[in-house]
């Protein structure tokens, strides 16, 4: 692992690494000239899908086998480069935007013309302004040098790539949210299939990639598949940005091979836990991938090996430690309270489910939790989700899982969080105690109109409800 | 023209300017479609108002050959376009994951308290809007914050978050990084 040389992040160290000429100066372009020149479009996949390339956003979906899904017959393809980077703790698609943009848009150039798509757009999230005006500069430099527009060095390939920007919606990043966010409606995923692929943005094929793995397609083509294949594990092969924040001496976004654990990660790269203290958690990939608990530090981080210790998968790499002052009740408060936010209120289970487990979790948090609350949350949180098969899309997994992992791995202090944290004002009345078992009140405890019912009326009566004496 | 004075429908003063219009239908050929390009012209107009109201929304809608009512849709599911404008600088305070475990929370409140508003309001000098933020991206930073001129503020502490909002104070910064 020391032979390991930097890819991605070679050039964020050099002054004005976002300029065209230091871009060049580094080999820049040429891949791409390689690929436009010399390369059939279906030869670029083809490497592509040898590499084995997994998408860097999250689901890591092979990127050249999601390329060959578009119909072979089509007359026009389009590019969607996500850049829509939501999930808390990640900020490693920033990095590469504002630090080295021509290597995305040499990526993006690379992938449209094997995919044959000549218009991209890139999505990009509204909060990232700096990688706006970045993104904008360089595309018109790189458009003023010939690297995009029409006849792109000399191969007969257009290509127009335009900046769309949102609007602070996290579930644009999801694929097809975010398509339907392109197309100027609200960002709802929709139900597939059909795919993308077949029928995306403007009902035309589409391709939706993330930011890192289109920055990965340069290196693959000039560097070729075997050097690709020999970074990382089996099923998880090269580069990858891994972003550290929370507790850690230092918050930074580092590249690695695939595989790094999270402990190494921490205390290498990290600067171990902050103020001397222990980790008592880490998240592995953005909150929606759950918690790994002390013990599990020693997990490599990559695609595979993280669906061990019970984590939904790698995510987008981006590790938050928690110390071992943190309460996980606040964890999850603050998870929860993000996918109630974030939910964007098309699927039931998820915008009813994650908006439930929020105000449970802050009921807890706040001294009115009760024992059986947690078998509740669970039930919830094995009942929303693609997985169960309750919701078009996977925030709702990513909802279920801080709390599924949670569960799993910490019953025990959430337990003693609600024995030691009763408060008065949140006691449990009789009334509600009555209610939950299915107990008539009598009229001694409660004397609300629901339960003691309603004064009967003479016939004909049309006084509203609420207005009459009870 | 005179004479059309009494039979022409009651027409408004446009809210719209036509530079800020043609800046919109030069965004058209860059879709496929006109209503894709709804969330652009939502922030040209909200740029230049600092506000989306209801008159602007049924303008973008005619621009657009939409209904103001698919306007509306789409920007009322953002939660970003405010209908009345805004301070003159848009401040975004995390509460996310990384900066909460540094105490994101209660910046925020220490921000709000500070200023004498609540999350998501602006001061009496119209001068700052704070708002609270799920993950800005800019967990290197964390706790950290945000301006709407592109401007990252962290690692905050009640100090340096004092020092940030009297700066906020005076005024957008939008020069180029």
């Amino acid at each position: 692992m020391s032979t390991f040389e930097p890819v991605l992040s070679r050039n964020w160290n050099l002054a004005d690494s976002h300029a065209l000429r230091v871009y060049e100066s580094r080999g820049g372009y040429q891949a791409a000239r390689k690929s436009l020149t010399t390369m059939a479009p279906d030869a670029v996949v083809n490497l592509v899908k040898d590499s084995e390339l997994r998408g860097r956003g999250g689901a890591g979906f092979p990127c050249g086998l999601k390329w060959t899904f578009l119909p072979k017959d089509r007359k026009e393809t389009l590019m969607c480069a996500n850049a829509d980077e939501s999930e808390p703790a990640t900020f490693n698609n920033r990095y590469l935007m504002e630090k080295d943009p021509h290597q995305f848009l040499e990526g993006i150039l690379i992938a449209c013309f094997a995919t044959r798509a000549s218009t991209a757009y890139i999505y990009l999230r509204y909060e990232y302004i700096r990688a706006y005006r970045i993104l904008e500069a360089a595309i018109a430099e790189a458009r003023a040098a010939g690297h995009l527009g029409k006849n792109i060095h000399g191969s007969g390939f257009n290509l127009d790539i335009w900046v769309h920007r949102g609007a602070g919606a996290y579930i644009c990043g999801e694929e097809t949210g975010l398509i339907e966010s392109l197309e100027g409606k609200r960002g709802w995923p929709r139900i597939k299939p059909p795919f993308p692929a077949i029928e995306g943005a403007f009902r035309k094929p589409t391709v939706v990639n993330n930011v890192e793995t289109l920055c990965c397609v340069p290196h693959i083509i000039e560097r070729g598949v075997s050097w690709f294949k020999s970074i990382g594990t089996p099923k998880s092969y090269g580069p990858k940005l891994y972003t550290i924040s929370g507790h850690v001496n230092k918050q930074v976004c580092v590249e690695l091979p695939l595989g790094i654990t999270c402990r190494a990660l921490i205390e290498e790269h990290g600067g171990g836990v902050w103020k001397g203290r222990k980790a008592k958690a880490a998240v592995p990939g953005g909150i929606s991938m759950g918690l790994l608990s002390a013990d599990e530090l020693d997990t490599p981080l990559d695609f595979e090996s993280l669906r061990k210790p019970g984590c939904l998968g790698l995510g987008t790499a981006a590790v938050t430690v928690l110390d071992d002052q943190t309460r996980i009740i606040d964890y999850l408060h603050n998870t929860c309270r993000f996918f109630a936010h974030e939910s964007c209120g098309q699927c039931t289970p998820c915008r009813e489910g994650t908006g439930w487990l929020a105000k449970m979790v802050k009921r807890i948090r706040s001294g009115g939790g009760r024992l059986e609350d947690l078998d509740l949350m669970l039930n919830l949180a094995n009942n929303m989700g693609i997985m169960p098969g309750t919701t078009i899309c996977g925030l709702a997994d990513g909802a279920a899982w801080p709390i599924k992992n949670a569960l799993a791995k910490f019953r025990g202090e959430l337990e003693d969080h609600i024995r030691t944290h009763q408060s008065p004002a949140l006691e449990v009345s009789r009334l509600q105690q009555d209610i939950a078992r299915g107990r008539q009140a009598d009229d001694g405890r409660a004397r609300l109109p629901i339960l003691v019912g309603l004064p009967s009326r003479p016939a004909g009566s049309r006084q509203s409800p609420g207005t009459g004496s009870v | 023209m005179p004479a059309d004075v009494t039979t022409a429908p009651r027409t408004r003063i446009p809210m719209l300017s036509e530079p800020l219009r043609e800046q919109i239908r030069a965004l058209f050929p860059r879709y496929p479609s006109k209503r894709a390009v709804t969330l652009p012209a939502l922030h040209v107009v909200h740029e230049h108002l600092r506000c989306v109201p209801y008159q602007a929304m049924a303008e973008i809608a005619e621009l657009l050959e939409i209904t103001p009512a698919e306007v509306h849709d789409t920007m009322s599911f953002y939660g970003f376009f405010p209908q009345a404008p805004i301070g003159d600088v848009r401040v975004w305070i995390c509460r996310s994951i990384s900066c909460m475990l540094r105490g994101g929370d209660e910046l925020l409140e220490h921000a709000c308290k500070r200023l004498g508003i609540e999350p998501g309001e602006t001061t009496a000098d119209g001068k700052l809007t704070v708002e609270y933020a799920e993950c800005l991206g800019i967990c290197d930073h964390a706790p950290a914050a945000l301006a709407d001129d592109g401007r990252v503020f962290g690692p905050l502490d009640e100090t340096t978050l004092g020092a940030m909002l009297d700066e906020l104070k005076l005024g957008r910064r939008d020069e180029l990084p």
